[in-house]
C-alpha cells in the first residue's frame, strides 16, 4: 500500500501522462463532468460519482471510422481503418464503470474479436477510485460489485487528504513505476477505515436490497410474456438516453456516409429504443415501443446472463435512473416484474 | 401535496365510475419521492399509484395524441403550461379534442431535482414538500430548501397561472406565476456577443450532444410520425453526430421545424442528459417572430395562424439580419 | 470548396437556388446577353423560392458550399401568388438563427430577380461571389468528411 497527498494530484497525473494520455473526470461546466484528456489546468473532479457519460466511451467511442471507399474512373479503392494503438491511462474510474469493461470484454473480445476495442483495451491502464459516499441511485452492490474496493489495474482510495494507491496487475505496477517518486509507503489502516465507512453507507441505501432472484434464464418466457411490460413502457419516449449513458450498452450500427468524393463507413452506437434498430429488408422485428423497451431489459437481465454464466448486463451505476426524461428505469422494471408471482 | 393528490384521485374515480371517462392520464409514483413518471391509469384500483406533487414537471400533453385515438374519453390532468402544448396539438390536428376530458390543475412551480443535487444533496431517502419549502431526508442528513430557488428552468419563464384549455378546473386559485426576470435575458446576452463568441458558446454546448433524441421525442411540437433524421430515404438520416456539422444540423433543423408551434414549454432543456440549453434556440426564434411579425404565443388558443403560415406584403427582407443584433 | 493547387488561390463554391419562373429565366437572360458571372456559382432550379427547405441550405454547406443564395420572383410577382412571401419569412428566421450560432451572416443571402433582370442576376452573383471570396473558406458549417 502506498499513498500520496491529494495536494500533489496534478503532479501525479502529470507523471502518469509521461507514458501516454491520461483521461480523468474533468469538470467541463457547472453541470457536467466527463472523462476528458487531462492537461495542466484541467479541473479534475474526484467527488462526482457518475460522469455525464460513462467511461465506456474511451474504449467504445460513439462514432468510429472503420473504412472508406474511393472511386477513380472505374477503379474502386478500399481504405481500411486502423485500430488506435496509442497507450493511455484512465484515472478515477468508479467500481461500476470498472466492472462494465469486463462486461464489454465478453462481447468484443469473444470470437470474432473486435480489433478496435481490443487495441484500446490492450493499450490502456485503468486506475479506479473507491466511492466514499454512494448516492441513492447507486445499486452496484446488487451485482456483487464492491464500491469500497473497485477492481482495476490500480485501485485508489481517498481518505483524509491522501490518495491511497494499490497496484493490482502488471500494467498497474508499470504505472506505479512512473509515479514512484511521489508515492510513500503506508499501512492499510486508513483504507480499511474508508472501506468500512462505504460499506456502512451502502447498507443504508434504498436500492441495496433489490431482489434479482426472478431474473434467471429459466424465467425467460414468463418474464417475456408478462403483461406488466405494457404499463411499464407506457411513458417511454423511445429516446436513446438510457442506452447512451449506460456503461454496458454495446449495440452498434454500421452506416455509410456519402461525402461526395468518397464513402465513409463508420460504426456508431445504436439504441434498441429506436424505431430503426435491427431494421432489415423486411422491416423492423420490433414494431412497437413495448417490444423495444422489453428488449432492453430482457437483454440486460435474462439474455446476457443466460449466455455469460449468470452475469447480468447491468452494473448498477444508476445513470439511467437520473437521466431518463420520464424516470422509467431498470430498478422500476426489476421491482415490478420481481414482485410478480412466478 | 398529498392533499392535492387525494383531491385529484377522488375526482378521477368519480369520472371513471360514472363512465364519463375510460382512463386517466397523470403521473405515477417513483422510488425516491422525486422520480415521477407519466402514467396511464385504467381502473380505480391502479389510481393508488397516482401522484401529483412538486416533481410532476413532465408535460403529458404529447401522450394524448395516442390516447385520443382510443375508444372512449381519456381524462388528462393538465397544468397551466401543459394546456398550451395541448392547444397546439389540437391546432395541428394531432389530438382529437373530443376524446379528451381535460382537467386543469393548479401549479405553483415544479422542483428541479438536479438543482438540489447540484447543491450537494445525495443519498435521498424521502422528500417532504410544503407550500414554500422542501425538506430532503438523506442518509447524510436532512436539508431544507426554499422551493422558489430550486424550480425547473422552465418555471422561471412561466407563461402564467391561467389555463388555456380545460373542461373543468380544480383549485385554479392555488396556481402561481413563478416568472423570474426576463425570459429573453440569455438570448439577448448571446445576441450581444460577437459571432466568434457565439460560435464558441454553441460549439461548447452542442458538442456535448449524444444524439439520444430525448429533446425531440419529448417535444410536443415534434409529432411527425417519422422524423427526417430517422428516415434513410431523406439523405440526412443520422444516428450519431459523426461530424460537428451534424450536431448543428440536427438542432437547427429541429428548432426550425417547431418554430411557430413551439410553446416554449422547456421540456427539451429539462430532459437533455447533457444539460444543453436547447430552449435558447427555440426562444431565439420566438423572440425574432415577436419582434418581426408581432407578438404571438403558440398554444394560447387552438385556431389562430402561426407566423410562418401567414405573411404580410410589408414583411422585413432577410437582409434585416445584417442590421439587427450585435457586432458582425 | 476547391483550392487551386497551382496558385493556391481560393475559389469559393456558391450554390444558388433559383426559382423556375423568374430567377432561373433571369440567369438564362444573363447568358443570352453574354453577361459574365463566376463559373463557380452552381444553380439549382427549384419550382418556387418557397420550395427551398432549410435542410437544402445546410446540406449545401455540409457538402462544401462557401455561400448559399436564394433567388426568387419579386414579392408580389410569385407565379404561385404567395410562395415568396412565405420564403421571405422562413429565410429571415433561418438566417437569423445561423447568425445566432455564430456563422458568418454574409454567407447566406436572398435576392429577388425577375426574368427580365439578366443584368441584375449577373451583378448579384458577381457581388455575392466577391463577398464570399473576401470571407474565405466556410469553416464553421462544413463537414470535415466532405473536404
Amino acid at each position: 500500500m502506498k499513498r500520496v497527498s491529494l495536494d500533489k494530484l496534478n503532479e501525479l497525473l502529470s507523471a502518469l501522462s509521461s507514458s501516454g494520455a491520461v483521461y480523468a473526470p474533468v469538470r467541463r461546466d457547472e453541470k457536467d463532468v466527463y472523462f476528458s484528456k487531462w492537461s495542466e489546468g484541467s479541473d479534475v473532479d474526484l467527488t462526482v460519482l457518475k460522469t455525464s457519460r460513462s467511461a465506456k466511451d474511451l474504449f467504445f467511442p460513439q462514432v468510429e471510422d472503420i473504412a472508406s471507399f474511393k472511386t477513380e474512373g472505374k477503379k474502386i479503392s478500399v481504405i481500411a481503418g486502423t485500430p488506435d494503438g496509442e497507450k493511455f491511462t484512465v484515472f478515477g474510474v468508479r467500481a461500476c464503470d470498472a466492472r462494465s469493461f469486463s462486461i464489454l470484454d465478453k462481447v468484443f473480445l469473444a470470437d470474432p474479436i473486435d480489433p478496435y476495442y481490443k487495441a484500446r483495451r490492450d493499450n490502456s491502464t485503468v486506475i479506479t477510485l473507491a466511492c466514499p459516499a454512494p448516492e441513492e441511485t447507486c445499486f452496484c452492490s446488487v451485482f456483487s460489485i464492491d464500491p469500497s474496493s473497485p477492481e482495476g489495474d490500480v485501485t485508489t482510495w481517498i481518505k483524509d487528504g491522501f490518495l491511497y494507491w494499490r497496484a493490482n496487475t502488471d500494467k498497474g505496477a508499470e504505472a506505479e513505476k512512473n509515479v514512484s517518486s511521489l508515492l510513500e509507503d503506508c499501512d492499510e489502516t486508513a483504507v480499511k477505515e474508508a472501506e468500512k465507512q462505504t460499506k456502512e453507507i451502502v447498507s443504508k441505501m434504498p436500492l441495496s436490497n433489490l431482489d434479482l432472484s426472478r431474473f434467471t434464464p429459466d424465467e425467460l418466457l414468463p418474464v417475456f410474456n408478462s403483461p406488466k411490460w405494457t404499463s411499464l413502457s407506457k411513458a417511454c419516449l423511445g429516446c436513446g438516453t438510457c442506452t447512451f449513458v449506460c456503461p454496458t450498452c454495446q449495440c452498434y450500427d454500421i452506416r455509410d456516409f456519402d461525402c461526395g468524393n468518397k464513402i465513409q463507413r463508420f460504426r456508431c452506437w445504436d439504441s434498441c429504443m429506436y424505431s430503426d434498430f435491427t431494421k432489415m429488408a423486411h422491416g423492423n422485428p420490433r414494431k412497437s415501443q413495448v417490444e423495444r423497451f422489453r428488449q432492453r431489459f430482457m437483454h440486460k437481465l435474462i439474455y446476457f446472463p443466460a449466455n455469460n454464466n449468470g452475469e447480468y448486463g447491468c452494473v448498477g451505476c444508476g445513470r439511467c435512473l437520473s437521466k431518463c426524461p420520464i424516470s422509467m428505469n431498470i430498478v422500476k422494471v426489476i421491482k415490478t416484474l420481481g414482485a410478480e408471482e412466478k | 401535496m398529498q392533499v392535492m393528490t387525494d383531491v385529484l384521485v377522488k375526482r378521477a374515480k368519480e369520472l371513471l365510475s360514472s363512465g364519463e371517462v375510460a382512463r386517466v392520464f397523470g403521473w405515477g409514483h417513483g422510488e425516491f419521492g422525486y422520480d415521477t413518471t407519466p402514467a396511464l391509469f385504467e381502473d380505480e384500483e391502479s389510481l393508488g399509484g397516482f401522484v401529483y406533487d412538486g416533481f410532476c414537471g413532465a408535460n403529458i400533453s404529447k401522450y394524448l395524441i395516442a390516447e385520443s385515438k382510443k375508444e372512449g374519453k381519456t381524462l388528462a390532468f393538465l397544468k397551466p403550461c401543459d394546456t398550451y402544448s395541448f392547444n397546439q396539438l389540437v391546432k395541428d390536428n394531432r389530438i382529437n379534442k373530443d376524446n379528451i376530458y381535460a382537467v386543469g390543475i393548479p401549479c405553483a412551480g415544479k422542483v428541479d431535482i438536479d438543482k438540489l443535487k447540484e447543491q450537494g444533496v445525495s443519498g435521498i431517502i424521502s422528500i417532504e414538500e410544503g407550500d414554500k419549502e422542501i425538506t430532503v431526508k438523506t442518509v447524510y442528513g436532512d436539508k431544507t430548501f426554499v422551493k422558489a430557488d430550486v424550480l425547473l428552468d422552465k418555471c422561471y419563464a412561466c407563461k402564467g397561472k391561467e389555463h388555456k384549455a380545460g373542461d373543468e378546473f380544480i383549485s385554479p386559485e392555488l396556481s402561481e406565476d413563478t416568472t423570474n426576470g426576463d425570459k429573453y435575458e440569455l438570448v439577448t446576452k448571446l445576441e450581444n456577443m460577437t459571432p466568434d463568441e457565439r460560435f464558441a458558446f454553441w460549439r461548447s454546448q452542442l458538442s456535448k450532444c449524444i444524439r439520444c433524441n430525448a429533446c425531440r421525442n419529448v417535444c410536443p411540437a415534434c409529432s411527425c410520425l417519422k422524423c427526417i433524421f430517422d428516415n434513410d430515404n431523406s439523405g440526412i438520416a443520422s444516428k450519431a453526430n459523426a461530424d460537428d456539422f451534424e450536431e448543428n444540423m440536427f438542432h437547427i433543423i429541429r428548432a426550425f421545424h417547431v418554430c411557430g408551434r413551439c410553446t416554449d414549454c422547456g421540456e427539451c432543456s429539462r430532459v437533455c442528459p447533457q444539460h444543453i440549453p436547447l430552449h435558447l434556440l427555440n426562444r431565439k426564434f420566438i423572440k425574432d417572430m415577436n419582434e418581426l411579425y408581432g407578438e404571438y404565443q403558440a398554444g394560447e388558443d387552438d385556431s389562430s395562424r402561426p407566423p410562418l403560415l401567414t405573411y404580410t406584403k410589408t414583411d422585413a427582407e432577410p437582409s434585416i439580419v445584417h442590421e439587427r443584433g450585435g457586432d458582425k | 470548396m476547391p483550392i487551386n493547387e497551382e496558385n493556391k488561390e481560393f475559389t469559393p463554391l456558391i450554390v444558388a437556388f433559383c426559382c423556375n419562373w423568374c430567377s432561373y429565366a433571369g440567369a438564362d437572360l444573363a447568358g443570352t446577353g453574354r453577361l459574365a458571372y463566376p463559373a463557380n456559382v452552381k444553380i439549382v432550379r427549384v419550382p418556387c423560392s418557397c420550395r427551398v427547405n432549410p435542410t437544402f441550405i445546410l446540406r449545401a454547406f455540409q457538402r462544401g458550399a462557401d455561400g448559399v443564395i436564394i433567388c426568387g420572383c419579386h414579392p408580389g410577382d410569385c407565379h404561385y401568388t404567395s410562395g415568396n412571401y412565405f420564403a421571405r419569412r422562413r429565410m429571415t428566421l433561418l438566417f437569423s438563427m445561423l447568425d445566432y450560432l455564430g456563422i458568418e451572416r454574409d454567407r447566406t443571402r436572398v435576392e429577388w430577380v425577375s426574368a427580365a433582370e439578366g443584368a441584375k442576376f449577373a451583378a448579384t452573383m458577381n457581388d455575392f461571389a466577391a463577398k464570399i471570396h473576401e470571407l474565405g473558406e466556410n469553416k464553421r458549417l462544413g463537414d470535415l468528411r466532405c473536404k
